[in-house]
């Protein structure tokens, strides 16, 4: 055909945008640079122990900061993932304990009558997934927007935690369930924590899945723009529920996860993760307008914001004030964002 | 009347791309109702819109009774005494009349809401209009006629001199239509001017005294109406010699019928549940060829293809695809018979702007593109796309180009492609030349041919009646969710398109 033949005539818009370097790029860079600045500040910063620690801190905001990409992604959100957690985590750790009436028994006793960290681990991730199927089937049948409908989960999910806990906490577990959170793997000078290759494989598997899977494509298509996706054929609601499922299984086996390491489960886990997991994400470059983001760059957003955290720590910095400066951080990475969407809008 | 009340001079405005307002000169005497007419596109809305203070012309003047104004903000315009009654109602459902007439406006004493002077003088006014209404009826329980009285007391309530009615009667029953009508003509000898925007020209002959024609934004005509005819009128707003642009398709023969609807019907929404947008539409496309689907906006054309895609409900009627009855609820059912639909508006409706070019063609065929039937082919992909990169000549940088930084015409290419990918028997595209250059409309219709006479039928709907009649080999006319005609377009003219299409050719029938 002659047409092909003629030059490639790219539109005047194609030149470099800077900004989507800087969006692309900038969360990285800042992560190089605050690690650079926290151990000049603080040379114990910068220790393998040190960094592990962080790593092992992140690892559940990590894992439920992949499953809000997928729900974020869509233009959703999910302000219940803490209480899911906690509600979680304490089903695990009763089925672990072999019943509530079992709470606090330690050693022998306690091996006989548990049922052991696999189904403990099943019960977890179980409720997180029916959580996250009621939560998904009410925004999708009910229309009720995801804010309002999880805002009512994160109240649901924490009183039937305290409900079931009746106030007090579940602890003491098997060595094994408790492996899942305090174990490490590796040689002596590398010992990685469990937690971080949790998070490290289901990263790489949900990355896997938003970029080389037609579901993930599916995502992008439904959050960039609901209508074209249901004109061109897309199961819009299956596809906005799945969504509310993957997080929900994501908060079920940091539910377990986090009791492990804690080495005990009780109501209260998880408060305010909502806050930080969506931080985490934001400042990955997810857009809370849907259609955009990348697990790489929520992996960096939520190591950015464990290191922000740690360093802070180590400096000692009010935690106070780190709770102002993650509000403060979110409405900047949300500005930058809705900055960027109008520029895209003119262009 | 020797000075008239408003007098637009010289007015132009440019938007990219397009002249929307040439050194438009335009009058309005007072006390009298004046017609403003043109086809979609005219400037019509620019011209209202500049008036209105919604928009600042590039040059040109306005005068109110000798005086030079500025309408910088519509705020500016209403205090001048110029009020725009658009065809969606600025009113707000869940308040009273009196709070709607007298919104940012009420009446107060020591600072605090005068809510009995509110309701008396809502009282007066809708009094003086013929109407009983209860000043605290809240508006969302009103018929859209109510609620566009109450637009009207409100335009009364800011003592105007010039009310702007845009399309005053396209929602409205006979009967209220010759309301509306007796208090226009109230109004007229109360003083008041108004500019009548319609398509429906026995309207015209009926209620208004003088009449300006616009046509791709220039005043083409004026005059008294009592001085012309509706055949005149027609022919001042279609008489451009276009036709020589568009590459006219030859004729040839249709195959077998692809699509077959009998019936169909759909009734109003919640909001206005007795209008009709579908009143027993029946038609056939055949294999190989272009139905098109003239009528003006809001007859109707929009609503029958999302109502045959399943992108929204009906009431009754039957569709058939290949003879065989079917029932099409959701888009995805309509991509499973076969039925692909380009919508009318690419931005909101087709692209994915934060996506890239691969993405938004590959997407609805991605299951044919599967290993293990989950992971994407990339390499299939990528030759999916480059095969309609080469048949569709689409301009892009390369496959991960977003599409947002496309052109509009190669935007409108990545839509067709992602359809053709699909392999539809029924291919409807809604105005798929709309804001895109003429070489690309050019273009597109060559592609629409090459659709055809790969046998897929295709129903192509237009506002561009000169696009109709080239692209076309047969066409079927709606006004106001019915069929008014169907004609070969061989045999058609704009001048007879256009009578099928207006009011006149339906109550004929």
């Amino acid at each position: 055909m002659d047409e092909v033949k003629q030059p490639v005539a790219p539109s005047r818009r194609d030149s470099i945008d800077l900004l989507e370097i800087m969006a692309r790029f900038a969360p990285l860079i800042f992560l190089i640079v605050l690690i650079a600045a926290f151990t000049i500040a603080e040379p114990r910063f910068f220790s393998t122990v040190n960094l592990f620690n962080v790593l092992r801190q992140v690892s559940i905001y990590g894992l439920l900061a992949v499953g809000m990409t997928f729900v974020i992604l869509t233009a959703g959100i999910d302000l219940s993932v803490g209480s899911l957690l906690a509600f979680a985590g304490l089903a695990a750790a009763a089925v672990a304990k072999g019943g509530l009436a079992n709470r606090f028994t330690v050693g022998v006793e306690q091996e006989a009558a548990g049922y052991g960290w696999g189904l403990a681990l099943l019960a977890a991730i179980a409720i997180g997934l029916a959580g996250g199927l009621i939560q998904g089937t009410a925004i999708t049948r009910l229309k009720v927007p995801p804010f309002v409908v999880t805002l009512g989960g994160m109240s649901v999910f924490r009183g039937a935690a305290l409900l079931f806990a009746g106030g007090g906490p579940i602890s003491g577990f098997p060595h094994d369930y408790a492996w899942w959170g305090q174990g490490r793997i590796g040689p002596d000078w590398f010992p990685m924590p469990v937690p971080v290759i949790v998070f490290a494989f289901f990263a790489v598997v949900a990355h896997v899945v938003l970029r080389y899977t037609r579901y993930g494509r599916n995502v992008y298509a439904v959050g960039g723009n609901p209508e074209a996706a249901r004109l061109s054929g897309l199961n819009v609601p299956w596809l906005i529920a799945s969504v509310y499922v993957i997080i929900g299984f994501f908060a079920g086996l940091g539910g377990f996860v986090l009791s492990a390491r804690l080495n005990s489960a009780e109501a209260v886990a998880g408060l305010q993760y909502e806050l930080t997991v969506i931080a985490s994400v934001v400042i990955g470059g997810t857009s809370l307008f849907g259609g955009i983001g990348t697990i790489f760059g929520t992996v960096v957003g939520t190591i950015l914001i464990g290191v922000l955290l740690n360093g802070l720590v180590l400096m000692n910095v009010s935690s106070y004030i780190q709770q102002i400066i993650i509000g403060v951080i979110i409405v900047l990475a949300v500005a930058f964002d809705t900055f960027a969407k109008s520029r895209r809008r003119r262009a | 009347m020797n000075q008239p009340l408003l007098k637009m001079s010289g007015i132009s405005k440019r938007f990219p791309g397009v002249q929307a307002l040439a050194d438009v000169s335009f009058e309005v005497a007072a006390g009298e109702v004046h017609a403003l007419l043109g086809e979609n596109g005219a400037g019509k809305s620019t011209l209202l819109k500049i008036l209105s203070g919604a928009q600042r012309p590039d040059s040109g003047s306005i005068e109110l009774r000798g005086r030079p104004v500025e309408l910088p903000t519509p705020h500016a315009a209403q205090r001048q005494g110029i009020v725009t009654i658009y065809q969606e109602f600025n009113l707000v459902p869940h308040l009273t009349i009196a709070e709607n007439v007298f919104i940012g406006r009420e009446p107060r004493r020591a600072g605090f809401v005068h809510w009995r002077a509110m309701a008396a003088r809502t009282r007066e006014i809708t009094g003086r209009l013929g109407l009983d209404l209860d000043p605290h009826a809240l508006v969302r329980d009103l018929s859209v006629a109510e609620q566009q009285m109450v637009e009207i007391a409100r335009a009364l309530s800011m003592e105007s001199r010039l009310i702007v009615m845009d399309e005053p009667s396209s929602a409205l029953s006979a009967a209220e239509v010759a309301k509306l009508f007796r208090i226009i003509r109230d109004l007229r000898t109360q003083g008041l001017s108004i500019i009548f925007v319609t398509h429906r020209l026995d309207e015209v002959k009926e209620v208004c005294d003088r009449f300006t024609v616009l046509r791709d934004g220039r005043r083409v005509g004026d005059g008294k109406v009592a001085e012309t005819t509706v055949p005149e009128i027609i022919r001042l707003m279609v008489g451009r010699a276009v036709d020589s642009l568009f590459q006219r398709r030859a004729a040839r023969a249709a195959g077998e019928v692809a699509l077959e609807i009998v019936g169909l019907t759909r009734r109003g929404d919640a909001q206005n549940p007795h209008a009709i947008v579908l009143d027993d539409v029946s038609l056939t496309a055949r294999r190989g060829e272009i139905l098109g689907l003239a009528g003006l906006m809001g007859a109707g054309r929009t609503e029958l293809a999302r109502a045959i895609f399943g992108a929204d409900p009906f009431d009754a009627g039957e569709v058939s695809i290949d003879g065989v009855p079917v029932h099409i609820r959701t888009p995805r059912d309509a991509i499973g018979h076969g039925v692909g639909l380009v919508p009318e508006d690419r931005k909101q409706q087709a692209l994915f702007l934060a996506l890239a070019v691969h993405t938004n063609i590959s997407l609805a065929a991605l299951g044919d593109l599967l290993r293990w039937g989950t992971f994407i082919d990339e390499r299939a992909e990528r030759a999916l796309v480059e095969q309609y990169r080469q048949t569709l000549n689409i301009r892009m940088a390369g496959p991960d180009q977003l599409v947002a930084n496309l052109s509009g015409g190669n935007q409108q290419k990545v839509v067709l492609a992602r359809w053709l990918a699909l392999k539809p028997k029924v291919l409807i595209v809604d105005e798929p030349t709309r804001g895109i250059d003429v070489a690309a409309k050019v273009e597109v219709h060559n592609l629409l041919f090459g659709l055809a006479d790969a046998g897929i039928a295709v129903i192509a709907i237009s506002s561009e009646l000169p696009e109709v009649l080239a692209i076309s080999d047969r066409i079927v006319t709606m006004c106001e969710g019915r069929i008014t005609g169907e004609v070969a377009a061989a045999s058609a003219t704009q001048e007879t398109l256009m009578a099928m299409m207006t009011d006149r050719a339906r109550r004929a029938a």
